[in-house]
This record gives structure tokens, C-alpha cells and sequence, in this order.
């Protein structure tokens, strides 16, 4: 027999974003309880789900009681006699009489000893007991107290408590508030103390006006949305976000007036969708209509009352936008120039305005335009305005907007609109010149000036967001194709050069998915030019495969550990005369050939082909020739021919990097 | 439809019969209600409390010389206190909007995460903004922490914006054309000293003259600090008066701040130097009214 069991932890209104994480700790921890105590029958499964208000576990497979267990209780040396006093001792502290002792070994002697039975637990027991710590250590991001000083500890107080087990209540208590069966609706639509049982929770909670699984409040949205039949921009995150703060969500459709719509469009999103939640409607060409779609947490809205009131409050923050803007144009972008000596960069690297002269100064130094000089020298300027101070997720698009209501020419308004830009490493690079230019000397000057004054990253630490400007450095060097080595960018700091290996090595494996050993061959080879970094990685995953390349790149492995135990590390040329015909010569010939033709073709993947031909002659040597050979000019000269293979060919990759199988 | 000084007859009827003690204004310039000393004294210590009061907030940066429909120099917070937090709270807040005539059957009402955090009072709690129809009506917050230090009894501070509050119920557009009652607007009762205000804090307001008042009133605050420890009758040491220094010197650092006359790095200090005297403040007032408990 199996049971099932199920676990609803009430509480006020959880974060949205918390609850995925609290459900996936909740499941791990539920089935490591019930594995160390032997819970868990044939067919043991778990589940969870969640709305704001509630986290719920459900398993089945679920055994009663834990099977009785025997346990061996070794005593004294089986040498002593049953009546002597170490015997006799043991036995009474055991309570049982002498002669039902058994003998066993122990591996090393023979011990008197006594089998143990323990009887099972009742799965009930255990969980009552296990319950509570499992439920208070759930991380949170941020936790509480609420029933006095050194109470429990939860994200937000804990309301009620539902533990089933098969049909009867699991007793524990967490916080004060001491597990039933007994549940909540919806906050107005439902009704509250209402009795449940494992197979009606479900359809209870339903017909109080609670969804309880996230996949069918999702389907809700979706199909609420469709029947709207309006078109909305696709939000996958915000999607997230209303599944999770509703218990019983629908759709309405609001509108605002069209003369908005002049407002920048990026403004108008962005009050609808992080101010208000609300999905934005769009026409078939993708512009903007004046509709939204708002989440209700309730089932309907008869009398509108719920649409003309999202329309009221958005109607004010698009007032309130138009404000900013007109207040903003009183003062242009260039005449804010000053007002960035009193916005602080951090403390020990000035203000925005000495930054702005460091990005200016850099720009320049990297071949930058006019354009993408004024780009630089505007570009943080937005910082000042009411607009940003209120959106502040739009700083250097709206400082972009308004470059271009000021007639800023397109290449410097551009630049300044995109110079965030890559936000995430999905996030696409600046598209203009300029604005790659802008945004790079921006990021380095952060990073350079961070690491000067020790603000590197520590673990988890990144606050200047440093991990993500060199991520962003990294993808524009190489997807823009930018001719800038990296060295010029950042020095000859030690620290920043590990900080951006990493970022190299992070960018190229899990962004562009490489292979971690071709990654770190072709970096050992050089990382000046990260285009050409690219060039060398594309070449090398595409050589790879063929026949000849992994045994070639074991040779080069043994030649690394041939002239490191010689301790190689300089030669001269190869003195020919001392080669011996046969596999030596031929392999001289077949290099100096290779390393010919190599040079004439200049690119890559087919000088890597040339390389993996070498194959042969190189087996072939390391089969017949001896390099440690006893005369010791000869010797030398076996290591410098090996030298020169190794070298003139470790500039695409470094093949003893290669892992091969 | 009710006017707006019928909605706070009604909220502070309904919370009167729920026990709380209905206080009036302080009258010493705050930013919110929280800082009146009904609340931030009072959550301190293990003793319970209830008490609703209308607070006028300034803010002096907010002010919009009375043209800005929905942003106000000086807006009126309805602050509730309930220490400690009655299990049922949400259920009493939610009652409390159903008994100003919202029917929250056809109304959508969320709690959206929302943790507050006063850096110049010492103080944090975890809690939610609460939107109704998408708009922010009130801020719930659970006390954790207020002047540095823990408190004993977790208290729910609710604080209804009264104006957001009183323009969605009577579906008006601009604050100003809230009925204050029958024949009188907002505008009417309040827009000379929204108009006034806004030109004293942003183009009047003396910075050299406000940074001295800051300086005597900071200086005053520190001395009444420093007599605690070699007070003799404990009892009658003047803590409030103490705390009206610190209430100063926070609406001084609004004013300068509004003036536009504190560079972002000088911000964290000045910020410090009051938070010294709200934590100060809160340490005596424990040490005064709950010897026991401050000892420990």
C-alpha cells in the first residue's frame, strides 16, 4: 500500500519572482526527506505548484510506515565465558538474558553480540517532524519576522497550513500556525476555512476561485488575450510576472487616447509594461495602437469599473511623460553638459563629467569621427533629465531621443541611443559605427577605472556590473569586428587580463558554443585581435573532426613534454646536414613544405588541413627516430627540428591543448 | 459619493472601532507619516499600540507649483499603526476599503512586492504596495527595524495615499477637483500653498541660511544626545523634544535637497549624519521607556 500526501504552506503574497525557485527547494528537499527516511514506495513522485498565496507540494508513493530495520549490537570478545561479568553486564544493559546472545565476527574476532529490532516509524511521524525545517529552510532572497522578535522566519507570514497524508491530518506547527485540512479561496471571490482532501483540493480551490497549477492560469492569460482579438508584443517575462501575482486571472482591454501615441514609443512600453504590467498592442506592421491588455486578478469586470480605471492611471503617467519631456527641451543636450560635474560616477573616479572626458578622450585616441566624438561627449547628458530620473531603465535612449528632437545628426544620435547596448550577451551589439565606438570606450573606461581604484568583482559581488561591460567589450570586438587589439583597450593589467580571459573563454564556450579545449588551444595561441581569435576557433572546430587532427595534436602534446623535460626553449636553425635520411629528413621536408604553403595561404581552416597532413611524417618519426639520441649535436638538432614544428605552428592554436580521446 | 473629508471620517471611524487610538497631526514638518513619533517611536518596545492619523508629508521636491494633476509638494498620508499585527490584517485593510463604498467583488486588487526602506530613520520593513485597478492606494509595510534597532512586536503600518485614494472614488482626473466638501475643491483649500511652496523650495529658499538651520538644529539634537547618559531622573529627559531636532534636520535635507544643493556624494553623508541622530534618538527613547528591554 502507498499513500498519497499533500502540503499547502497559506501565506500572504509571495513575490512572483521568488516562487520557482521556493517550489524547485521544496521538491528537492521533500524527496531528500523521504529517501533518507525510507518513505518512498514504488511509484514515489513529487510535484508543486503555486499561485502568490500558496505553495503546494504533492506526492504519491508514499509508504505508511518505515519497514523495521534489525541492527547488530556487537558486545565483548567471544573468548569471555557467557557467565563471566563482561558478558552477564552486557547483556542485562540490553535487557536480555546471557543465553540469547549470538557470536559473529567483526572482521577481526569472534564478539557475543545481540540483534536489535527497530520498529518503523510512522511516515505521519516523520513528516511531522521533518516538516517544519523543511518549510523554514526554504532561501529566500529576503525573509521576515512577524510573530515577535526571534519568531520564525518566512517571506511573508504564514497564514494557514494544509498536510494531508492518505486521509488524515499530519499534525506539526510552523510559526504558531498549526496544520489542518483546511484551505483558502480567492481573497473576495472565495471562501475561506475550506475543507479539503487531497483528491478534491484541486477542484475545491477551483470553485473558490483559485487556479492553482501556473501552466493553466498561463493558458488563461494566453486565451484571454486571443480573445480579445487584438495583437500583443510577445512578453514572455511579463508573461511570467501575471501568472504569478494572480490567482484567477483575466484579460480586459483598455485604451488610451491616440494623441499619445506621439510620445517615443519606447517611453509609452515602458509605462505600460514595467509600470503597469500591462501588454502593448500592436498593428500588423508592428507600430503601436492605443490599447492595452491588462491582468485582472478576478474573474471579471461587468461594469468596466476595473478597465476605466487602469485607463485613468495610465492616462496620468502619460501626462506625467509629456511633462518631462516638454520640461526637458527647455535645456538642450549640450547645455547639460556642465550639470554632469554634480552627477557622481563614484566617489573615487569623479563625476559624470570628468567620465564623459575619459570616454571622449578615448574615442578619439581609437580613430572615432566627429560624430562619434559628439556622440561621447552627449551621451551621459540624459542622466539629467526628469525623463530618466523617472525611466530610468531608457537612460541613453532617451538621451538619444532627444539628440535627435534636437537635430543632432543621425550618426551621433544613434550612437548615443545604443551605447548601453549589449545589455545581456543576448542582447545584439550597437548597430552603428559610432555607436560600437561609444559603448566600448564607455565600458573600458568603467573597468579600467574600477580595477584601478580595487572594485574588481568578488564571487557574487559585481556591483558596477563589471562581468557584464566586459561581456558586452567582448561581443563588440568580435561580432563588430573591430580591428582594436584587446591589449591597446586594457594595458598591461594583470587583473584585467585574467578579468577578460574569463569573459573570452565564458563568451566564446557558452555563448558561441565551442568546445572548452579548442577555446583554451586557440587563447594560448594569442588573443590580440578577437575577430581573429574567432577566425582561428571557427578554422579549428572545423578541422577538427577530420582524421587526421586529434592524433596529430597527441604528437604536439608529446613534443610539448619532450622539449619541457629537455627544458627547450630556444634554437637555432635546423642544421640539415645533421638530419638522417629516412623518417627524419622526410619530415623535415614535409614541414619546411607544410610551413611554405601555409604562409602563401593566409587562412585558416585550410592551413589547419595542411598542418593535420603532417600526420604521417610525424608518426612516422616518432616510430623510428630516437630523439634523445646519444650523440649530443644530433640530439640537439632533433629537438630544434621539433621546436620549430611546434612553434611555427602554435600560432593558429596551441594543438597540445587539444583533449583527445 | 463621498467627499473627501467623509472618506476620512469613514477610515478613521472604521479603525476606532478596531481599537485605534485617533491622533491627530503632528505638527512638526515630516515626509511621511512614519516619521511622526506616534510611529516611529512608538513601534519601538514590547508594548502594543494602535493609532490612525491623517499626516500631511512634505515633499519638497515633489512640488509642482500646483500644476501637475497627480504630484503634490505636500500630500496627506492616512497612517494606520496596528502593533502587533493582528493575524487578520489583510482581511481588516481589505475591510477598510469596502467600508469607503469599494466593492472589491468588482474591483481587481493586488499586493505587489514592495520592501521600504528609510536610510535617514534607520528603519526597513518587508511589505507590498497595494494597487487597485492599477493604481497605487496604499503602502503596507511590516516593521522590522526603525532607529537601528530590532523591534519587539512585528507592527503593520498601512498608509493610504488620500489623495490618489479620494480622486479614483469620486473618478476624477487632477487632484485639485477633489470635492473637499459640498462646493469646495482641493484646488480651493490647497492650491495657493502648493503654488507658494514650490516657489519657495525651488527658486527661494535660502541654501546658505538652510544649511545653518540644519547645522543648529543637528548640534542641538547631539547635545540633548550627549545629556542622556548623566541625566539623572530618566524619566523626564526630553527625548521628544530631541526627536523634533531630528525631524528638522530631515525636512532641511529635503528642502537643500529640492534647491538642488546636495551633489550626489554629499548625499550618503548628510543622509548619515541625521540617521546618526534618528538612531540616537531611538536608542534613549528604548533606554528611557523600556529599561529592561534596552539593558538586554
Amino acid at each position: 500500500m502507498s499513500l498519497d500526501f499533500l502540503l499547502e504552506i497559506g501565506s500572504e503574497e509571495i513575490p512572483d519572482w521568488m516562487i520557482p525557485g521556493a517550489l524547485q527547494h521544496l521538491a528537492r528537499e521533500f524527496t531528500g526527506l523521504c529517501s533518507t527516511a525510507r518513505l518512498q514506495g514504488e511509484g514515489f513522485q513529487v510535484e508543486t505548484d503555486a499561485t502568490p498565496r500558496r505553495l503546494v507540494l504533492r506526492a504519491a508513493g508514499l509508504i505508511p510506515r518505515q519497514a523495521d530495520r534489525e541492527e547488530w549490537i556487537p558486545g565483548p570478545a567471544k573468548s569471555a565465558d557467557l557467565a563471566s561479568p563482561a558478558v552477564t553486564g552486557f547483556a542485562r544493559k540490553h535487557g536480555v538474558d546471557p543465553a540469547s546472545l549470538e557470536s559473529r565476527s567483526d572482521g577481526k574476532n569472534e564478539r557475543w553480540g545481540l540483534r536489535k529490532q527497530i520498529p518503523g516509524a510512522e511516515a505521519a511521524e516523520v513528516l511531522a517532524k521533518g516538516l517544519p525545517p523543511l518549510i523554514s529552510g526554504i532561501p529566500w532572497p529576503k525573509t521576515m519576522y512577524w510573530t515577535g522578535k526571534g519568531g520564525a522566519r518566512f517571506i511573508r507570514p504564514v497564514r494557514w497550513l494544509v498536510a494531508i497524508l492518505g486521509d488524515r491530518v499530519v499534525p506539526f506547527e510552523f510559526a504558531g500556525v498549526s496544520s489542518g485540512a483546511l484551505t483558502q479561496g480567492h481573497r473576495r471571490l472565495g471562501a475561506s476555512n475550506i475543507s479539503v482532501t487531497i483528491a478534491d483540493h484541486e477542484t475545491r480551490l477551483r470553485e473558490n476561485f483559485v487556479i492553482l497549477k501556473a501552466a493553466d492560469r498561463r493558458a488563461r492569460i494566453r486565451n484571454g488575450i486571443e480573445q480579445l482579438g487584438v495583437s500583443v508584443k510577445p512578453d514572455e517575462k511579463l508573461l511570467d510576472t501575471l501568472v504569478y501575482i494572480t490567482e484567477y486571472p483575466a484579460c480586459i482591454l483598455g485604451s488610451f487616447d491616440r494623441q499619445y501615441l506621439s510620445l517615443p514609443r519606447e517611453v509609452l512600453v515602458t509605462v505600460m509594461r514595467h509600470h503597469q504590467k500591462y501588454f502593448s498592442v500592436e498593428n500588423s506592421h508592428g507600430e503601436l495602437e492605443p490599447n492595452f491588455v491588462a491582468v485582472m486578478n478576478t474573474a471579471d469586470d461587468p461594469e468596466g469599473w476595473v478597465r476605466k480605471g487602469n485607463e485613468r492611471v495610465l492616462r496620468a503617467r502619460f501626462n506625467d511623460a509629456r511633462f518631462f519631456w516638454d520640461v526637458d527641451q527647455q535645456k538642450t543636450m549640450a547645455q547639460r553638459i556642465p550639470l554632469l560635474a554634480n552627477v557622481t560616477f563614484q566617489a573615487k573616479l569623479g563625476s559624470y563629467l570628468d567620465k564623459t572626458k575619459r570616454v571622449a578622450a578615448l574615442v578619439r585616441e581609437l580613430g572615432g569621427d566627429d560624430h562619434a566624438l559628439r556622440a561621447a561627449e552627449l551621451a551621459k547628458t540624459d542622466l539629467t533629465t526628469e525623463m530618466v530620473k523617472e525611466f530610468t531603465d531608457l537612460q541613453g535612449v532617451i538621451g538619444g531621443l532627444y539628440a535627435k528632437a534636437q537635430d543632432e545628426p543621425e550618426p551621433v544620435w544613434r550612437a548615443i541611443y545604443e551605447h548601453y547596448k549589449p545589455l545581456s550577451m543576448e542582447d545584439a551589439i550597437p548597430v552603428t559605427a559610432a555607436g560600437r565606438l561609444l559603448s566600448l570606450a564607455d565600458k573600458i573606461d568603467t573597468l579600467r577605472g574600477c580595477f584601478e581604484i580595487g572594485l574588481a568583482p568578488t564571487g557574487s559581488k559585481d556591483p558596477f556590473a563589471l562581468r557584464r561591460a566586459a561581456q558586452g567589450v567582448v561581443k563588440i570586438l568580435v561580432e563588430g569586428r573591430l580591428a582594436i587589439p584587446l591589449r591597446r583597450l586594457i594595458g598591461d593589467s594583470k587583473p584585467l587580463e585574467e578579468f577578460f580571459l574569463d569573459r573570452l573563454r565564458h563568451y566564446f564556450r557558452e555563448v558561441r558554443g565551442f568546445r572548452y579545449d579548442e577555446v583554451n588551444a586557440v587563447l594560448a595561441a594569442g588573443f590580440d585581435l578577437l575577430s581573429d581569435v574567432e577566425a582561428r576557433l571557427i578554422a579549428l572546430s572545423q578541422v577538427r573532426p577530420t582524421a587526421d587532427f586529434e592524433p596529430l595534436a597527441a604528437s604536439f602534446k608529446r613534443i610539448e613534454n619532450i622539449l619541457k623535460q629537455a627544458s627547450f626553449s630556444e634554437a637555432g636553425p635546423v642544421d640539415e646536414t645533421l638530419l638522417e635520411a629516412g623518417p627524419e629528413t622526410d619530415l623535415y621536408t614535409s614541414f619546411t613544405a607544410v610551413r611554405d604553403r601555409v604562409h602563401a595561404l593566409g587562412d585558416y581552416a585550410p592551413a589547419l588541413s595542411e598542418i593535420a597532413s603532417l600526420r604521417p611524417a610525424v608518426d612516422l618519426f616518432f616510430d623510428k627516430v630516437l630523439v634523445n639520441a646519444p650523440e649530443t649535436r644530433v640530439r640537439q638538432n632533433r629537438l630544434t627540428l621539433l621546436y620549430h614544428l611546434r612553434t611555427e605552428f602554435s600560432t593558429i592554436a596551441d594543438f597540445s591543448e587539444i583533449v583527445t580521446a | 459619493m463621498d467627499f473627501y473629508q467623509q472618506t476620512i471620517f469613514k477610515l478613521k471611524q472604521y479603525w476606532a472601532e478596531r481599537g485605534a487610538v485617533i491622533q491627530e497631526p503632528y505638527d512638526v514638518e515630516v515626509g511621511a507619516g512614519t516619521m511622526a513619533p506616534e510611529t516611529f517611536l512608538r513601534v519601538l518596545g514590547p508594548k502594543p499600540y494602535r493609532v490612525a492619523y491623517v499626516q500631511p508629508s512634505r515633499r519638497p521636491a515633489d512640488g509642482r507649483y500646483g500644476e501637475n494633476p497627480n504630484r503634490l509638494y505636500k500630500h496627506q498620508q492616512l497612517q494606520v499603526i496596528l502593533k502587533p499585527t493582528p493575524d487578520d490584517v489583510i482581511e481588516q485593510y481589505l475591510g477598510s476599503l469596502e467600508a469607503i463604498g469599494i466593492d472589491l467583488r468588482k474591483h481587481d486588487i493586488k499586493f505587489e512586492e514592495d520592501n521600504w526602506e528609510s536610510p535617514t530613520l534607520g528603519a526597513w520593513g518587508i511589505g507590498w504596495q497595494v494597487m487597485l485597478d492599477g493604481l497605487e492606494i496604499t503602502q503596507f509595510t511590516y516593521f522590522q527595524q526603525c532607529g537601528g534597532v530590532d523591534l519587539d512586536l512585528v507592527p503593520a503600518e498601512i498608509t493610504y495615499g488620500l489623495e490618489r485614494l479620494c480622486a479614483f472614488l469620486q473618478g476624477v482626473e487632477s487632484v485639485y477637483d477633489i470635492e473637499w466638501v459640498k462646493g469646495v475643491r482641493y484646488h480651493d483649500v490647497r492650491f495657493a500653498e502648493e503654488q507658494q511652496f514650490s516657489v519657495y523650495n525651488f527658486e527661494m529658499a535660502d541654501v546658505g541660511t538652510l544649511w545653518t538651520l540644519f547645522d543648529l538644529h543637528e548640534k542641538e539634537c547631539q547635545r540633548l544626545l550627549d545629556a542622556f547618559p548623566k541625566y539623572g531622573e530618566k524619566h523626564r529627559f526630553p527625548v521628544l523634544p530631541t526627536y523634533d531636532h531630528v525631524l528638522k534636520c530631515s525636512n532641511l535635507f529635503n528642502l537643500l535637497d529640492s534647491r538642488g544643493a546636495i551633489s550626489v556624494t554629499e548625499r550618503v553623508g548628510v543622509i548619515g549624519r541625521v540617521r546618526k541622530l534618528a538612531v540616537g534618538t531611538a536608542q534613549v527613547w528604548m533606554s528611557q521607556q523600556f529599561p529592561a528591554e534596552a539593558a538586554q
